[in-house]
């Protein structure tokens, strides 16, 4: 299992409990985790996120084969292409950007741009629609959640171009991937960390009418509990007990 | 799935039903998919209401008195028809006194031990003083209120008069023998400021359900609270249910006895007397 949607460092509006790689590869031996994708909270909202970017690089490197780095590039910001290149030669197993807190638009071409360099470089965008709940957010937290406008335009920028949307629900699912036509819905996986179970069994209607191969496990580590998507799995109906999500290192396959 | 392998009743204090009435044509396979979840999650009893039409003929949060009936009669026969595994809430809306309190006694005396307790809808400030009779007859009946709470209210939002936890300490200090259910924790809005708004109040005992599972809620919870006020529920979402019970066991805060008592022991003491038979 790998779980592509998790981070180290804190969180600007409210206290998370010890966000340490140390404490993430315990939680995934708990859970039967193989392998992380792992962000730096604290760069989604810094301006520049180059000095986090070395900050993660130095905290993973102790548990490589465990923990991959997913370096925050801003598409935005003076030689990102460098950065860019410079973090696939470090070993980043993906790329994060943040769209709102950038106050980049849903039709911004800079994040089509960004997502097709990545794609020429076999490495997934991921995206985060939110990070904590619209309800609870700081006052300061202004930056809203990740349109699904956004995701339809970034898909549509190129067959090369893979994305991880994390911590999406049916409603947006839905809107994204029947506004793609079906090559382009290939290029969108989504993480189950924020998918509604039962009763209303949100994630298999998704299974049903979307497919499996369509998402990929994700926690959304250390702002939500990581044994959310497993419980969301174990309570599947009979007849989706054993499907198969998509594998995190074959999304051009 | 218990890693302490901590068995055992395991009582969802914030349950649900759907019923023919609410427009939903999907409304059996809900309530069939909350039997399944429940099984394979261990709930022994899910403690259930019924908010009116749902929305369908009149407003969830503020239903008219004839869809609080019709929901709470569908109620009923559902908690006859399911045995020991559900117990009933009467819904009321506040603002219809006396129909509130008509319906209470009227499902007290068609469901008998089936009803629990008494699910304030989220019709008036939880200060009013329209919910005093009701809470005053909750008590004489021994039956906990559940309130619908927003975690710390800055604004109005719509469809709902919200109310927090600071609004529902007061009425709660206003009825010292009535037993409040908090409801959801996890369902909208700043629990840290919950947990502060009802520390020195005894009689309110907040749930755990909703579908927020942020990490460092149930740590809080437990330290500010303790186990022995808190309630383990579902409301909407069961995966996050079983998620929070998973993280009970793990956070280190928590003897065997600690998570008995959120699993079913506290709702065993504020619930009617024989209110679970198994």
């Amino acid at each position: 299992m790998v779980d592509t949607n998790c981070f180290i460092g804190p969180y600007p509006f409210r206290t998370v409990p010890h966000p340490d790689p140390d404490v993430l590869v315990r939680v995934m031996d708990r859970e039967g985790i193989r392998v992380a994708w792992v962000g730096h909270l604290p760069s989604a909202f810094h301006r520049d996120p180059s000095a986090g970017n070395m900050e993660l690089h130095a905290a993973l490197s102790s548990h490589a084969g465990r923990l991959g780095p997913v370096p925050t590039i801003r598409p935005d910001w003076p030689r990102w292409e460098h950065a860019l290149r410079q973090a696939a030669d470090e070993g980043a197993v993906a790329v994060r950007a943040y769209p709102p807190q950038w106050q980049l638009g849903p039709l911004d071409e800079r994040m089509r741009e960004l997502a097709l360099a990545c794609g020429e470089r076999r490495l997934p965008l991921v995206l985060t629609v939110r990070f904590e709940d619209l309800r609870q957010r700081h006052a300061l937290d202004s930056a809203g959640d990740l349109s699904a406008a956004a995701v339809r335009w970034i898909a549509r920028g190129g067959e090369n171009i893979r994305l991880v949307v994390a911590a999406a629900g049916r409603d947006m699912i839905e809107e994204v991937h029947w506004g793609l036509t079906p090559d382009e819905q290939r290029r969108v996986f989504w993480d189950i960390s924020w998918i509604w179970g039962p009763p209303e069994d949100h994630l298999a209607k998704l299974f049903r009418s979307i497919g499996p191969n369509r998402f990929v496990y994700g926690t959304h580590w250390p702002l939500r509990l990581s044994q959310t998507p497993r419980a969301n799995l174990d309570l599947l109906p009979e007849d989706l007990g054993a499907v198969q999500l998509a594998d995190p290192g074959r999304l051009w396959d | 799935m218990s890693e302490r392998n901590i068995e055992g009743p395991l009582i969802d204090c914030h349950a649900h039903f759907l019923h023919a009435f609410c427009g939903r044509s999907d409304w059996q396979a809900v309530n069939a998919a909350r039997f399944r979840a429940g099984e394979r999650i261990g709930i022994t009893c899910h403690v259930a209401s019924i908010l009116g039409s749902y929305g369908f003929t009149s407003p969830t949060y503020f239903p008219s008195p004839a869809d609080v009936t019709r929901g709470n009669d569908a109620m009923l026969e559902l908690s006859a028809q399911a045995g020991d595994r559900v117990r009933m809430m009467v819904t009321v809306n506040p603002n219809y006194t006396t129909h509130a309190l008509a319906e209470i006694d009227r499902c007290l005396a068609r469901g008998g031990t089936r009803t629990v307790g008494v699910k304030l809808l989220a019709s008036r400030r939880a200060d009013d003083p329209l919910l005093d009779p009701i809470c005053t007859v909750a008590a004489a009946r021994t039956l906990p209120v559940l309130h619908h709470i927003w975690q710390h209210r800055l604004r109005e939002w719509p469809s709902q008069e919200i109310s927090d936890g600071a609004d529902l300490a007061r009425l709660a200090a206003r009825h010292p023998r009535t037993t409040f259910i908090l409801a959801h924790i996890g369902g909208g809005g700043d629990y840290l400021h919950t947990f502060h708004a009802v520390k020195e109040s005894p009689n309110i005992f907040p749930d755990l359900s909703g579908s927020g599972v942020d990490r460092g809620m149930l740590d809080a919870a437990i330290r500010q609270l303790g186990a022995q006020r808190l309630l383990w529920g579902t409301d909407l979402t069961m995966e996050t249910g079983l998620a929070k019970l998973r993280a009970l066991e793990v956070t280190g805060l928590l003897s065997d006895d600690g998570i008995r008592d959120i699993r079913w022991r506290n709702a065993a003491r504020i619930f009617p007397p024989h209110a679970f038979n198994s």
